[in-house]
């Protein structure tokens, strides 16, 4: 129960002054830059801009900035400054099979049209601690290499291996509507798209987590990395006034196709089955755990029991979201004075019946004396 | 990759696809490039505005497996303009993020490339824009191709 308190005005505002002071830290440390945050802290923009379900780079990053680099109050901020934001339209849906790719992997197949293609990342580093990063040593600049003739066209994996009927086909598009949990709330069952977008914003630690406990045996679904793709992709909308689509430019996002294990019944020989992530920016962790835990929630779809978390929609979809996880959780801090004024009163009276019994009670009385 | 100013502007081309282009084009231009490409073809950044320019949010979709059912994957800032010239040619923009600025800058110049005296002009100034994006997405794609990995199977010995 929250209830009305007044004062403390002064305290706040001096807090948030102080909170101001703090955020710059040691003013003999250069200002950090918005611009600077964009670019060298990328990975953590990514991931606000999908957490946060907007994709906008410097805000991203000034949010980071106002938040101190505490990843759940920046989308905090960014999901705040949206609902300032009328909304005109929705893009076509992007092509990622026409990515212009910065990577593109797979565990599954080794020569894949288009190749094998790194990119920039973290694997086979061996993670230790790089000291000359802390002198402003400039990077080695990065080796070029002619692209093949192939690398122009890389056809989705899933796309390769759905044409030999080994891999259950995407869900077909018969055009009807699709949900959004920001205008609707969520009904349940909710739909696959409902639970791709509830995915593609939920919080990165508990989607992973869930994932997790799928592989380790909490509803294995025996995944493989089909694919994952990094890159570029347009976005095009229609206008109403303008009657015809427009570019407005590329984002990047990242795509895991998951390969999981067989299912066919009936007139269907057995298939591989598949998990589907997208997210906002480079975020390959995401993508992954997103895809798994999207198989793993289409167990009743596909004829599997659902007994553990990650196959259970509601507990799932409802306690995936960073934000109002955590505004459940912090609002505990606020003042809960008469909440708690009323329990205190209620257990000093149930302690003065425990009392009142122990003295009618001889077995108690004796113990007691 | 062919460069933009290899392709030039194809005459069979449609009026409507070569306006299509050129809003991409301006929508991936900087400020500084759209005030230059006015410039060069005798234009001042001046118009009525039809709509204010507008910051909202457009709603990205993506398909379940690439290729299936679309579904909602998140929203993007877009920043849209509308302007009138003085001879009534409106112009329109639509880009990411929330410079106004910018925008505004797009729509006038896609008012003007709908005066056939104008068109060349600015045509040159967008294809010279469009090179210089293609010259660093070829510089990106270089890097990018030297990460590919060339696999070689090791001898597997009597078999």
């Amino acid at each position: 129960m929250y209830v009305a308190v007044k004062g403390g005005e002064a305290a706040i505002d001096n807090a948030h002054r102080l909170l101001a002071e703090t955020r710059r830290g040691d003013p003999a440390v250069p200002d950090m830059s918005v611009a600077q945050i964009r670019e060298q802290m990328r990975l953590l923009v990514d991931r606000v801009m999908t957490e946060g379900s907007l994709y906008d780079p410097d805000l991203a990053a000034l949010a980071l900035k106002q938040a101190r680099g505490d990843v759940i109050e920046a989308v905090f901020l960014v999901r705040a400054y949206r609902t300032t934001l009328p909304r005109l339209g929705a893009t076509e849906p992007v092509d990622t099979g026409a990515m212009t790719l910065s990577r593109r992997i797979s565990a599954t197949f080794k020569d894949l049209p288009g190749g094998q293609v790194l990119g920039p990342t973290f694997d086979y580093t061996h993670r230790l601690v790089d000291f000359s990063l802390g002198d402003g040593t400039a990077p080695e600049p990065a080796a070029e290499a002619e692209p093949a003739a192939d690398a122009a066209a890389c056809p989705r994996v899933t796309d390769l291996l759905g044409r030999a009927g080994l891999l259950e086909p995407s869900p077909e598009d018969l055009g009807a509507p699709i949900g959004d949990l920001t205008r609707e709330p969520v009904d349940y069952p909710a739909d696959r798209a409902v639970r791709l977008q509830a995915l593609a914003r939920g919080d990165e630690g508990f989607i992973l987590a869930l994932g997790y406990s799928t592989q380790r045996g909490y509803g294995r679904t025996h995944p493989f990395v089909g694919e994952i793709r990094v890159g570029a992709v347009e976005l095009e909308v229609t206008p109403e006034e303008l009657g015809f689509s427009v570019g407005l430019g590329s984002v990047d996002m990242t795509e895991c196709q998951m390969i999981n294990q067989f299912h066919g019944n009936g007139p269907v020989p057995p298939q591989f089955t598949r998990g589907y992530g997208l997210v906002f920016g480079q975020g390959e962790r995401k993508a992954m755990a997103m895809a798994l835990v999207d198989r793993s929630l289409r167990a009743a779809e596909l004829g599997e029991a659902v007994v553990v978390p990650a196959q259970d929609q509601e507990f799932v979809l409802a306690h995936c979201d960073s934000l109002q996880a955590t505004g459940f959780v912090e609002h505990m801090k606020l003042p809960h004075y008469v909440d708690f004024q009323a329990e205190l009163d209620l257990v000093r009276r149930l302690r003065a019946e425990h009392g009142a019994r122990a003295l009618e009670d001889p077995v108690q009385r004796e113990a007691a004396e | 990759m062919p460069s933009a100013s290899q392709t030039p502007p194809d005459p069979g081309m449609p009026d409507l696809a070569m306006r299509r282009r050129a809003m991409a084009r301006a929508g991936t231009a900087t400020e500084g490039e759209l005030r230059e490409a006015l410039a060069q073809a005798g234009l001042t950044p001046e118009a009525e505005d039809l709509r204010a320019p507008e910051t909202g949010l457009v709603m990205v979709r993506g398909r379940i497996g690439g290729d299936g059912r679309p579904f909602n994957a998140g929203e993007a800032t877009v920043t849209r303009a509308a302007v009138r010239l003085p001879g009534g040619e409106t112009g329109f923009a639509y880009q990411l993020g929330r410079d106004r600025t910018r925008a505004r800058l797009a729509a006038i110049l896609d008012a003007h490339w709908q005066r056939p005296e104008a068109r060349p002009a600015l045509e040159a100034a967008l294809a010279a824009i469009a090179e210089r994006r293609a010259e660093a997405a070829a510089l990106a794609a270089r890097k990018v191709a030297a990460t590919r990995v060339n696999f070689f199977t090791l001898a597997r010995g009597e078999d």
